[in-house]
C-alpha cells in the first residue's frame, strides 16, 4: 500500500468537487475490493474521499412506481428489501448469490457496480496485464483464461465484469444516477454504463472523472418469473464460470442477461424476441460474435444448459 | 523403552479416560481466541520489527542486479537482507529448495529479499520499491510435455521402492481374461492451511529462538541450524498451536530463514507471516501425476496381474509423489509391478500433502478398480472384497498385523444402503439432479517412530507432560492427556499438557498420520518411569501397584497419588524406540469411503449429498478428535475430487491461482452430512497404546468415491481431476 492522505465527505457535490481539487484521488465506500487492491498496489490513489456518510443509503418508490437505490446502501440491506424481494426477485437473488454475508454488508451499489475484475493476471503486479499497466500487454490470453471473457474482448483484454449484482440490473434495465463537480446530474442506462476493452482496458465505465454515482433508478416492475442462476466449480462464495439473469414474461418473451462471459454483464435485447425458440437458438445468437479460448469456450454451451434449465422451471 | 513384542494388558486397557470422546483441552483456548500462535508472541519480543518478503518475479533464471536505493530509504526499513549480504546459507535435509533465491532463480516467488521496518505496512511498502534486474531463463514448466524425459528416481527417505516387481506381470497381464489399461491425472494441489506459515525470531548473543508453525520441531532445528550454519544447540524453535499444516510445514521454510536473517540484520527480534498470495509457488505443493494402471482377472474377478505406474516432477534432487504406494498392498494378485518416474520442473517444490502418495495413488486406482468391476460385471464392493488379503502380496509370508478392510466395505455397504445403488448409470433421478453412489477403499501406512517425554508429579497431584510434540488441530494435547491421565489414573483436569518447543523431550512431531500413536506412546514410557518412582517412593513394588481413581493401590493399601510426592516434584523421562515388529507385520490403516452425489443435469454442477467413511486404525484414543480428523480429510477430499488444481501457466512458469480466491477448496456450502464409523480394534503389534493414526486415512479414496459416485449418475467417466463442469458438459442428455 503506498502512502495517502484522506478526507471525509458530506455531500455528493462535495465529494466530485474534493475528487476535482485532488487529481489521482478515489471516493471510498465500502472498500471491500478497493483497499484490497491498494494492499497489492494495483490501486495506488494518493487521496481517499470517503463517501460513507454520504446520505445515499435509501431506498425509494420514484413517482412512476419504480425504485431508486441509493448508490451506498448495503448489498445485504438492498437483498433484504421488501420491495425487492416482492417485485425485483432477479436483484434480489443475483446479490445473495455474490461474495459472503460479511463482504455484502460492507459492499455497496455503486461500489459493487465498479468492482474490478478477478483476473490472476491483474491482480498479480510481476505479470503483464493491460487493464493494470496500460501497454504493458496481457498474459491471460495466452494463460490461464478457463474464467475469463468469451465475447466482447479485444486483443489487449480477456477480463470479465465479476458482479452478479450487476447482471441483474442489466436485465432490469436500470438507471445510474451521477453528479460532476459541476454539480451536474446524469442519467446513464446500464447498458451504456459499461465499456468494452478495446484498445483501453483500463477504462471501464463511461464514468467521467471524478463524477460520482448518487443512485440507479429501476423502471417500475415488469412482473413475470424472475430467475438468477450463478453456475460456479463450488456452491458459494466463488466468481461465476457463468450467471444467467432472466425474467420470462406469460406471452414467451424475456429479459435475459449473462455474466461471467464479457466485461460487462452481457444483454443483447435485439435477440430476445427468439427467447421462445428455446435456449439452443438463443444462445447462438447472443454469442454469435463469440471468441472463446480453447479453455473458456465451454462457457458458451454452458449458458445455453443453464437458460435451458431456467426455460424449463419456467414453462412447468 | 524399547517396544519388540506385541503389548500385552496395559494400563492403557483400562479405557477410563483414553477412548472416551473428550473435549478438546485446549478448546476454551481456541474458541475465546487465546491460543496464540507464533505471529502473536508479542510479549517476549517487546520493539519487534516487521519482515515481508520479495518473491522472484520470474520462473527461472537469474538476478542481475538489486536496486535497494528507494526502498532502503522508505520511511521505517531497518534492513534488507538478499543473497548479497545474507551469508552463505545452506539447505535443509528434508526441502531441497534454497529458502533464498540469488543470483540463481529456482522458481518463482523464491525469496528474493526480506525486508524489515518498524510496521508491516512500511515493510511492505518498501517491498514494492526494491527493484530487482533479472535475466529471464527458458524453464522447464510442462509437466505433460516433459512426461517422456522423466527417469526413475532414487529411492527416497520416506517413499516406496520406485521401481519393484513381483511375479511376471506382463506375462500375467497379457494373457488375463478382463483387462483394464487406462491413464489418469491428479493436479498440483496446495495445502491451503488457515495459518500462514509465519515466525517471530529472536537472537540473544548467538542463541537464536524462533515462534513458528513447524510440524516437526525436531527437523526444523536441525534444519534452521543447518541453513544458518549454527549450532543445533542455539536453536530452540517453538509452536504451541499450529492453524493446520497438512504436510506444508514440516520444517523450515522461507519464513523462518528470512525471520532469523531479517532479526540478525536488524539487531531486533523480527515477525513474518507469509503473504497469502506468497504461499503457493514460495512453499511447497502436493506435485501433479500421470498413472496408468494396468489391471488383468480372471473371469470371476480374481486379480492375477496389477500393474501402477506414476510420473510427477519436481525440483533437481526433490522428492517422488509416490502414488504407487497403496498399489504395493492394497489387493491381493500374484504378478505386481510398480514403477515411478519423475522430471524436472522448475516450479515450487513438490512435497508432502496430507497422505502424500496413497491420496494421489488412489485417486487413481480407486477409480480403476470401479472400471474394472464394471468390466466384470461385478458390484465394486464384492469386487474390493473378492481381491482382499490377510498377506501383503509383495512378500507373501508377511501378515498384516489388523486388516479388517472387508468389514469396513460390507459394513459401510450396509449403512450407507448400497444396494439402492442404481446397476446402470444415469438411472436414477430426481427433478433435475441425477444420482449417483459411488465407493472407494482406503489404505494408508501406519508408521511409528520413536517419541519422548517428560513427566512431573507434583505435590498438588497435578501431572505435567512436556514434550515437543505439536497440534495442528488435530487434537494432540488431549490425546496426550489422556494418555498421562490413564496412565497415573488420575482424570484429565488433573493434566497439564505442555507441548510444541524444542526444548522439551524429543517427539516423533507431527506428519505422515505417526503423530498421534508416537507421541502417546513416548507419554507412555515416560508414565511407566514415573509410576516406578511413585511406587518406590510409597514403598510399594512396582510390579503389583495399580493406579486408579487418583489413587495407588498394591496389595490392600492404597495412597492417594500426591502422597508420593515428598519433597518438590517427581520427574520421569523415557523415549520409546522401536524394534522390528513394524518389519514383521505389514501396519497400516484401513478403510472404505461411500459417496452420494447429484448432477445438474442442465449445467453439470455436481453436489455432494452425502458420505460415510468406515475406519479401522487400531485403537481410537479420543472418538471425537478422531472424527473431527476424518470429516476435515473427507471434506479435503471433496476439494480434491471437484475443485483443487493450482494451475500452470507453462510460458511464465509459475501457479496461475496462487490465492485463495482463486485456488477454491471447499466451503460450507459444498459439504453434507458426514457420517463416520470407526472399527472398535486394538492393533498390538503397534506400541503398547494399540493405536495408529487416521488423519490421513481419511482423505485416501474420497476423491476417487467421488469421481465413481459422478459416473454412476452420469455415465460420463472423468479420469482427470478436478472433475469439473467442463469435463462433464456436453455429454449428458438432458432428456437423460
Amino acid at each position: 500500500m503506498k502512502s495517502f492522505t484522506y478526507e471525509r465527505v458530506h455531500t455528493p457535490a462535495e465529494a466530485a468537487a474534493a475528487a476535482a481539487r485532488m487529481p489521482g484521488s478515489k471516493f471510498l465506500a465500502g472498500g471491500t475490493n478497493l483497499l484490497d487492491l491498494m494492499k497489492l498496489q494495483i490501486e495506488t490513489p494518493v487521496h481517499l474521499i470517503d463517501i460513507g456518510k454520504l446520505e445515499l443509503n435509501k431506498i425509494e418508490h420514484t413517482l412512476t412506481g419504480g425504485l431508486r437505490i441509493g448508490a451506498l446502501l448495503s448489498n445485504t440491506d438492498l437483498a433484504a428489501d421488501l420491495s425487492v424481494r416482492r417485485d425485483y426477485q432477479i436483484l434480489a437473488r443475483a446479490l445473495l448469490a455474490g461474495a459472503s454475508g460479511q463482504l455484502r454488508n460492507k459492499a455497496t451499489t455503486a461500489g459493487n457496480l465498479l468492482q474490478r475484475t478477478r483476473c490472476p493476471y491483474f491482480y498479480d503486479t510481476n505479470q503483464p496485464c493491460n487493464k493494470r499497466v496500460p501497454g504493458s500487454g496481457c498474459a491471460a490470453i495466452t494463460g490461464f483464461s478457463r474464467q475469463l471473457a468469451v465475447i466482447g474482448s479485444s486483443n489487449a483484454c480477456i477480463a470479465t465484469h465479476p458482479s452478479d449484482m450487476a447482471v441483474a440490473m442489466m436485465a432490469l434495465d436500470a438507471v445510474i444516477e451521477t453528479i460532476n463537480p459541476k454539480g451536474k446530474v446524469r442519467l446513464i442506462p446500464i447498458a451504456d454504463f459499461y465499456r468494452l476493452p478495446g484498445k483501453t482496458p483500463h477504462i471501464e465505465t463511461v464514468l467521467e472523472k471524478n463524477e460520482l454515482i448518487t443512485s440507479v433508478v429501476l423502471p417500475p416492475p415488469s412482473g413475470g418469473m424472475h430467475f438468477y442462476h450463478k453456475v460456479r466449480d463450488r456452491s458459494s462464495y466463488a466468481f461465476a464460470l457463468v450467471s444467467v439473469g432472466a425474467i420470462l414474461h406469460k406471452d414467451g418473451s424475456g429479459q435475459i442477461a449473462v455474466g461471467g462471459v464479457a466485461a460487462k454483464p452481457w444483454r443483447n435485447k435485439s435477440i430476445e424476441k427468439v427467447v421462445p425458440l428455446g435456449a439452443k437458438a438463443f444462445t447462438e445468437k447472443l454469442f454469435a460474435k463469440a471468441r472463446p479460448t480453447q479453455e473458456n469456450a465451454f462457457k458458451i454451451q454452458l449458458v445455453e444448459r443453464a437458460l435451458e434449465g431456467i426455460l424449463k422451471e419456467g414453462r412447468s | 523403552m524399547k517396544f519388540d513384542k506385541p503389548a500385552g494388558k496395559n494400563p492403557t486397557d483400562q479405557m477410563k479416560v483414553i477412548g472416551k470422546p473428550l473435549d478438546r483441552i485446549d478448546g476454551p483456548l481456541k474458541t475465546t481466541g487465546t491460543a496464540k500462535y507464533a505471529y502473536e508472541y508479542n510479549e517476549p519480543n517487546k520493539g519487534h520489527a516487521y519482515g515481508y518478503i520479495v518473491g522472484a518475479a520470474i520462473g527461472k533464471g537469474r538476478i542481475d542486479s538489486i536496486n535497494q536505493y528507494a526502498a532502503k530509504r522508505a520511511p521505517g526499513v531497518l534492513a534488507i537482507v538478499t543473497y548479497e549480504n545474507a551469508g552463505p546459507l545452506q539447505k535443509g535435509m528434508f526441502y531441497v529448495d534454497r529458502l533464498l533465491a540469488g543470483p540463481e532463480i529456482d522458481h518463482y516467488h523464491q525469496a528474493v529479499a526480506v525486508i524489515v521496518a518498524e510496521t508491516f505496512e512500511q515493510a511492505r511498502s518498501a517491498a514494492a520499491l526494491l527493484k530487482v534486474n533479472y535475466t529471464r531463463l527458458k524453464g522447464s514448466f510442462d509437466f505433460k510435455a516433459l512426461k517422456d524425459s522423466s527417469i526413475t528416481p532414487k529411492r527416497g527417505a520416506y517413499g516406496p521402492a520406485p521401481q519393484s516387481e513381483v511375479g511376471n506381470f506382463k506375462g500375467a497381464f497379457d494373457t488375463a481374461d478382463v483387462k483394464l489399461d487406462q491413464t489418469y491425472t491428479t493436479p498440483d494441489q496446495s495445502h491451503a492451511m488457515m495459518e500462514p506459515h509465519a515466525t517471530i525470531a529472536r537472537w540473544d548473543g548467538d542463541k537464536l529462538t524462533c515462534w513458528c508453525s513447524i510440524q516437526q520441531l525436531n527437523w526444523g532445528v536441525r534444519d534452521l541450524a543447518n541453513v544458518l550454519g549454527i549450532p543445533k544447540e542455539n536453536v530452540r524453535l517453538i509452536s504451541r498451536f499450529i492453524g493446520g499444516g497438512f504436510g506444508g510445514k514440516g520444517t523450515v521454510l522461507s519464513d523462518i530463514v528470512a525471520a532469523s536473517l531479517g532479526a540478525r540484520a536488524a539487531g531486533r527480534p523480527v515477525k513474518i507471516a507469509l503473504q497469502r498470495p506468497l504461499i503457493f509457488n514460495n512453499t511447497t505443493h502436493r506435485p501433479a501425476t500421470i498413472q496408468r494402471i494396468r489391471i488383468g482377472t480372471k473371469k470371476d474377478g480374481t486379480i492375477t496381474a496389477i500393474g501402477h505406474e506414476s510420473w510427477s516432477g519436481n525440483l533437481p534432487g526433490g522428492m517422488s509423489e509416490s502414488a504407487t504406494a497403496p498399489t504395493s498392498s492394497l489387493y491381493a494378485g500374484a504378478n505386481r509391478m510398480l514403477h515411478l518416474r519423475q522430471a524436472v520442473l522448475d516450479l515450487g517444490e513438490g512435497n508432502a500433502m496430507r497422505a502424500p502418495g496413497e491420496a494421489s495413488g488412489m485417486m487413481a486406482l480407486e477409480i480403476a478398480m470401479d472400471e474394472m468391476a464394471e468390466k466384470l460385471k461385478m458390484d465394486p464392493v464384492a469386487f474390493r472384497i473378492l481381491n482382499d488379503t490377510q498377506v501383503d502380496p509383495a512378500e507373501n509370508k508377511r501378515r498384516f498385523s489388523t486388516r479388517l478392510l472387508a468389514k469396513c466395505l460390507s459394513e459401510g455397504a450396509e449403512k450407507f444402503n448400497w444396494n439402492r445403488r442404481p446397476d446402470s448409470v444415469g438411472t436414477m433421478k430426481e427433478g433435475k439432479w441425477l444420482i449417483g453412489m459411488g465407493v472407494a477403499s482406503a489404505v494408508r501406512g501406519a508408521p511409528i517412530t520413536k517419541s519422548a517425554a517428560r513427566v512431573r508429579l507434583n505435590k498438588d497431584g497435578i501431572v505435567t507432560v512436556e514434550t515437543d510434540m505439536t497440534d495442528l488441530g488435530t487434537g494432540s494435547y488431549t490425546i496426550i492427556g489422556q494418555t498421562a491421565a490413564e496412565m497415573m489414573g488420575v482424570g484429565i483436569e488433573k493434566v497439564i499438557v505442555k507441548i510444541g518447543d524444542s526444548s522439551f523431550p524429543e517427539s516423533s512431531g507431527s506428519g505422515g498420520q505417526w503423530g498421534a500413536a508416537s507421541s502417546t506412546s513416548g507419554v507412555y514410557a515416560a508414565c511407566i518411569k514415573l509410576r516406578e518412582a511413585v511406587a518406590r517412593s510409597l514403598g510399594f513394588d512396582p510390579e503389583k501397584t495399580e493406579f486408579s481413581d487418583g489413587k495407588v493401590h498394591s496389595g490392600s493399601r492404597s495412597f492417594v497419588l500426591r502422597a508420593a510426592v515428598k519433597t518438590e516434584e517427581i520427574v520421569a523421562e523415557d523415549e520409546m524406540t522401536y524394534g522390528e515388529l513394524s518389519k514383521q507385520y505389514a501396519q497400516d490403516t484401513f478403510g472404505a469411503h461411500f459417496v452420494e452425489v447429484g448432477v445438474n443435469v442442465y449445467t453439470c454442477e455436481i453436489r455432494v449429498r452425502r458420505m460415510l467413511a468406515v475406519c479401522h486404525a487400531g485403537r481410537i484414543l479420543n472418538p471425537k478428535s478422531a472424527r473431527s480428523q476424518v470429516i476435515g480429510a473427507m471434506t479435503m477430499g471433496v476439494g480434491a475430487a471437484l475443485m483443487e488444481d493450482l494451475v500452470v501457466d507453462k510460458n511464465r512458469g509459475f501457479f496461475v491461482n496462487h490465492d485463495l480466491a482463486g485456488y477454491e477448496v471447499p466451503v460450507h456450502a459444498d459439504i453434507p452430512y458426514q457420517e463416520v464409523i470407526m472399527l472398535d480394534d486394538v492393533d498390538p503389534t503397534m506400541s503398547p497404546m494399540k493405536a495408529k493414526g487416521i488423519g490421513e486415512l481419511g482423505l485416501v479414496g474420497v476423491a476417487a468415491a467421488i469421481a465413481n459416485a459422478v459416473y454412476n449418475a452420469t455415465g460420463v467417466r472423468v479420469r482427470e481431476y478436478p472433475i469439473t463442469i467442463d469435463k462433464l458438459l456436453g455429454k449428458i442428455k438432458i432428456d437423460a
